[in-house]
This record gives structure tokens, C-alpha cells and sequence, in this order.
């Protein structure tokens, strides 16, 4: 197995490339919210050149689509990367997960200009976005010393199993993050994307609630714990935000600062929720232990090697 | 084993790449061939043929036009430095008139030969700001599209019954020339690059049609006697409609009228 030195340099740029891939969502809800989608009518070129003037919704478009591509670029020289020098063959194929990914989004985002603006493309590039987003910030965080350290395994009692709950959380924070990107690219109303806030709100208060309960002793843990509790606050308060300023600029002939700025952030606050709740889940089956799980079973089923007891190793 | 990925990384590029060489946007082509002509019949008879004229009006306070803020776009903001663009959605005429409302005759003109206008109904990008803001034409009619502009614009219809389409034009670049196959009222157009810039064109299935002037005003010339509905649509206020009965060389007036408070369309 690679040694955690060995991927030190790796881990870096996993950081950075999810760094900036965070700056391209960013990029993508600023097309979105200037109703700038289509103000580029041709891909892969911009007005058939690589640089077209960059003015009006222009600006927007285009300066997306070339952080795109630095970021398409990155996560070529990732998967390389990691295959070279990663000797967990299933890091190796996250790589090779997240640069499929890249070039699916890529694609995504040429048929929405292509055909228009479809609802379903255009919800499913957004919801993309954010699972390529989940991808490197995971590869950043398997390929960190953190996670390569051995670690106490700690038990894991009660119902439901924090396993559980971060997967059932994750999973619907995903659905919600899907439910309101197909409200923001007009394939439904708001109402199932408030239901879903509302879900999402109480597994991520049950999640937290359980983590500070369950893993006080557990500063990282702890830490995940206090970190969805500010997020989904903070969420909440941009969602409502982002919401009176829809209503509010109805009545101006064009997207306004303060409607552009709320929808945008409530948008990358969603990744950074669904993030957060992707990196509890996987830290969970880190550092837990299901209460009546063997733990050399429980070892060996995550790829550790046979033999420790209470600490797990790298997987 | 260490081959395997590098395949498939050059599969996926190779994928991406063809994608890309496919889904190139090429200028996209008219709907279909203008037709000279609509209806299997007769031509209309100069000899017979009466007037539809009238007025709409507005009942009701008008809501102020508001301020476009063009600073986003150089060029135009300097064309509008001394008094500033204003949105267009509803412009009062004289004595409690409205302009911009779309006025057509429906009924059945199956029995008539009915001439499609060759001649383009044109569309310019001016000040970033389209004109005319309301505009009809025929069904199959070119339609032209000027940029007097020294900026890009992209010009956008979103139909509901016709084929949508998206093209760019640069600044001095030729007039873009597209046709609308199916009746309308009215297709809204936009520009994605300045999100302020909106425009309606009306397709009618029939010549007889007129957008009203800055009095109100409307004619609608050379109508074959008849019974017909006038449908009058406006982009804020929706369609009011009045029957009219037109004699042999008979000129019509009829008066719509439009209530601010009204649901639009």
C-alpha cells in the first residue's frame, strides 16, 4: 500500500481540484440565476471561437465553460496521478469514476445548450455538478494521512446505526439537492423542494443529535456534527432568502444583485451540505463500529488487513 | 493491467471529442420554403373588399415603465447615457390608448387564394433594445433580424407551436433570416446576453392583421365581406375579442378595451 508520504503530493491536488471545482459550481449557478444559459448558442466553441467577447450573459457562460475545462484538465491529470502512484486499486477507479464524471458533465452541459434549456438536462447536469463535486472531495479525503492513519474503531450502539442514518441522510439530501435543481431549471414548482427541506432538516438534526450523543469522545465526529448543524441553518435562512428575492425581482426587468447573490450561495450551500453529509457517512465507516458486528468481520469487509481488533487500518 | 485504464481513458476522451465534432451548432436553416400562398380558393376581390379600423384603449391607471440598467453592456449604456432605456411592456397611447397590442381577424378564409407577403417583416437590435417591440407577420413570411447594434447579440424565440431556435450576430454581421410555419399570437423573443431585451412576434394564419400605433390605432385592409371575430392580444394584458360583420367595400370601426386590472395571458 502506498504510504500516506507517498500521497501527500496526490492529496493536494485533490484538495485543489475540489477547490476548484467548488469555483465552478459557483460559475454554474451564476449562468443560471443571470439567465445566461443560452447566450451562447453554439458548443463547444463560444460564437465560434475560444475567446468571444466577453460581455452580458457572455461573461457568464463562457467563463464557465473555461473553468470547466481547467477543471476537466485537472481531473485528467488526477486519474493519471492516482493510478500511478495509489496502490488501493479502488482509489485507482475513483479517479478513473471522477473523470468519467468530468466528461459527462461536459457533455450535459453541450446538450442543454443545444437543445434549449430541457428541463431533465439541465436538472441532471446540476445534479451532476455536485456528485463530481462529492467524488474529488472524497478522493481528497481517502488519499489523506487522516484517513490512512490506523484508528481506534469505536462501537456503534443503538437503532438506528449511525451507518444508517448517515446514508439515509446523504441520500436524501442527493434527492433534496435533485428536487431543487429541477425547481430552479422550471420541471416542477417548490413545493416538493420544500418537502424535501423539510425532511433533509430533521435526519440532519437526528444525524448530528446522534453524533454529539453517541461519539463525544470522537473529535472529528463532533466536529461533522457541529459542522451540519450550522450548515442546514445557514441553508435555511438562504433557501427563505433566496425565495423573497425571486419575488421580489419579479418586477424588474432583469436579474437583480441581491437575487443573483442569495440564489447563488443558497445553491453552493446545498453542495456543501450534501458534501458534508457524503464525508460523515464515509468518516462513520471509519471510525464506527456497528454494535454486534465482529470486528475482524467488520475489518475484512472494508479492506483492512486480517488480524487487527480494535483499531482499523487503512482501507 | 496498467494498460487497461489508459484505454479507457482515450475511449472516454475519444467519446468527448466525437461528441463534440457532432453536436457543433451549424447555422440552423428556416423552418421551411416561404410559400407564395395559403388557401386553395379565389383570390380576394379588390372590388369588394371592406376595411376593419378601431382603436384599443386602456381602462385603468398604466403601471410605470421601469428603468433597464445597461451597465452590463457598454455600447448600449453610452447610447442611453442622456435619458435611459425603459422597459416596454405597457405603453399608453394618446387619450387613453394602448400601443403594441396585436390585432387580427379570425374566421374562415378556406374559400380565398391568400397571398404570404414576400416582402420581410423586419426585427432590428437597437440601443439593446428590440424594434419594434411588437411585432406580426404571416405564417411563412421571412422574417428578418438586424443588428444595428456594435454589440453581439443572440436571438432567441421561445414558441410554443413553432420550432425554437438560437443564433448569435456579431455586430455588422448580415441580417438573419428565419420563417415561422404555424399561427402564434404571439412568440416572445429574447436575448440570453442581455437579459432585458424582450420582444413578441405575432404569427397570423391570415394577412389581416395590424399592430396598434402610438394613437391606438389599427387598419386591416382588404377583408373579403364576412362575418369574423377581431381578437386583439396584448403580452401584459392577454386577448379581447369582438365580432364584426364587414359589407362589400364597407369600412368597420370597432373599439377594445383593455382594464389594467385584468389577468394577462
Amino acid at each position: 500500500m502506498s504510504s500516506p508520504h507517498d500521497l501527500r503530493n496526490v492529496h493536494r491536488f485533490a484538495v485543489f481540484t475540489a477547490c476548484c471545482t467548488f469555483l465552478l459550481l459557483i460559475a454554474g449557478a451564476l449562468v443560471t440565476s443571470n439567465d445566461a444559459g443560452l447566450s451562447v448558442p453554439d458548443w463547444p466553441l463560444s460564437y465560434g471561437s475560444l475567446l468571444p467577447p466577453m460581455v452580458g450573459g457572455i461573461f457568464y457562460e463562457h467563463g464557465h465553460r473555461m473553468i470547466a475545462t481547467l477543471v476537466g484538465t485537472l481531473s485528467i491529470v488526477l486519474a493519471v496521478w492516482l493510478w500511478r502512484v495509489e496502490s488501493r486499486r479502488w482509489v485507482r477507479w475513483l479517479g478513473v469514476v471522477a473523470l468519467g464524471a468530468v466528461i459527462a458533465q461536459g457533455i450535459l452541459g453541450g446538450l442543454t445548450v443545444l437543445f434549449f434549456l430541457p428541463p431533465p438536462i439541465s436538472a441532471a447536469h446540476a445534479t451532476l455538478a455536485q456528485l463530481f463535486f462529492c467524488t474529488v472531495l472524497s478522493i481528497s479525503l481517502f488519499t489523506s494521512a487522516w484517513w490512512q492513519r490506523e484508528r481506534p474503531l469505536v462501537a456503534d450502539a443503538g437503532w438506528p446505526s449511525i451507518h444508517s442514518l448517515a446514508v439515509a441522510t446523504a441520500s436524501a439530501t442527493l434527492l433534496q439537492l435533485v428536487l431543487g435543481a429541477a425547481f430552479r431549471h422550471k420541471a416542477f414548482g417548490i413545493i416538493p423542494h420544500l418537502m424535501g427541506a423539510v425532511l433533509v432538516t430533521g435526519l440532519i438534526f437526528w444525524l448530528a443529535g446522534l453524533l454529539r450523543l453517541r461519539f463525544a469522545n470522537v473529535p472529528a465526529l463532533r466536529g461533522l456534527a457541529r459542522l451540519l448543524h450550522a450548515l442546514i441553518g445557514l441553508q435555511l435562512l438562504l433557501g427563505a432568502g433566496a425565495w423573497w428575492s425571486r419575488i421580489y425581482s419579479a418586477q424588474f426587468p432583469q436579474p437583480i444583485p441581491v437575487m443573483v447573490t442569495l440564489t447563488v450561495i443558497h445553491t453552493v450551500t446545498g453542495a456543501l451540505v450534501l458534501a458534508t453529509t457524503v464525508m460523515v457517512t464515509l468518516a462513520c465507516y471509519r471510525l464506527a463500529r456497528p454494535s454486534g458486528a465482529a470486528v475482524g468481520a467488520f475489518a475484512a469487509a472494508n479492506g483492512s488487513s486480517a488480524g487487527q481488533s480494535q483499531h482499523q487500518g487503512a482501507l | 493491467m496498467k494498460a487497461k485504464p489508459v484505454i479507457l481513458i482515450a475511449a472516454a476522451i475519444g467519446f468527448a471529442v466525437a461528441m463534440i465534432s457532432c453536436g457543433s451548432n451549424s447555422t440552423p436553416t428556416a423552418e421551411q420554403p416561404a410559400a407564395t400562398a395559403t388557401g386553395g380558393g379565389t383570390p380576394v376581390d379588390p372590388a369588394t373588399a371592406g376595411t376593419v379600423t378601431g382603436s384599443i384603449k386602456l381602462d385603468g391607471t398604466p403601471p410605470k415603465m421601469k428603468v433597464i440598467n445597461m451597465a452590463a453592456e457598454p455600447a448600449c449604456a453610452k447610447i442611453h447615457a442622456s435619458a435611459p432605456a425603459m422597459t416596454q411592456d405597457v405603453i399608453p397611447g394618446d387619450g387613453g390608448t394602448l400601443q403594441n397590442v396585436v390585432v387580427y381577424l379570425k374566421g374562415d378564409f378556406s374559400q380565398y387564394k391568400l397571398d404570404v407577403p414576400t416582402a420581410p417583416a423586419e426585427i432590428d437590435q437597437k440601443g439593446c433594445q428590440y424594434e419594434p417591440h411588437v411585432l406580426a407577420l404571416m405564417t411563412n413570411q421571412p422574417l428578418s433580424v438586424v443588428n444595428s447594434d456594435m454589440t453581439t447579440h443572440n436571438i432567441h424565440p421561445v414558441p410554443k407551436n413553432n420550432r425554437e431556435w438560437n443564433e448569435s450576430q456579431p455586430p455588422g454581421s448580415a441580417p438573419i433570416m428565419q420563417t415561422f410555419a404555424r399561427e402564434e399570437v404571439a412568440v416572445p423573443v429574447k436575448c440570453n446576453v442581455h437579459p432585458w431585451m424582450k420582444a413578441y412576434i405575432a404569427v397570423v394564419g391570415s394577412p389581416y392583421f395590424s399592430v396598434s400605433g402610438k394613437d391606438g390605432s389599427f387598419t386591416i385592409k382588404n377583408v373579403p365581406p364576412g362575418t369574423y371575430t377581431v381578437s386583439a392580444w396584448h403580452e401584459s394584458y392577454g386577448t379581447q375579442e369582438q365580432m364584426v360583420t364587414v359589407g362589400a367595400k364597407e369600412s368597420k370601426a370597432v373599439t377594445l378595451t383593455f382594464k389594467v386590472a385584468a389577468a394577462s395571458d
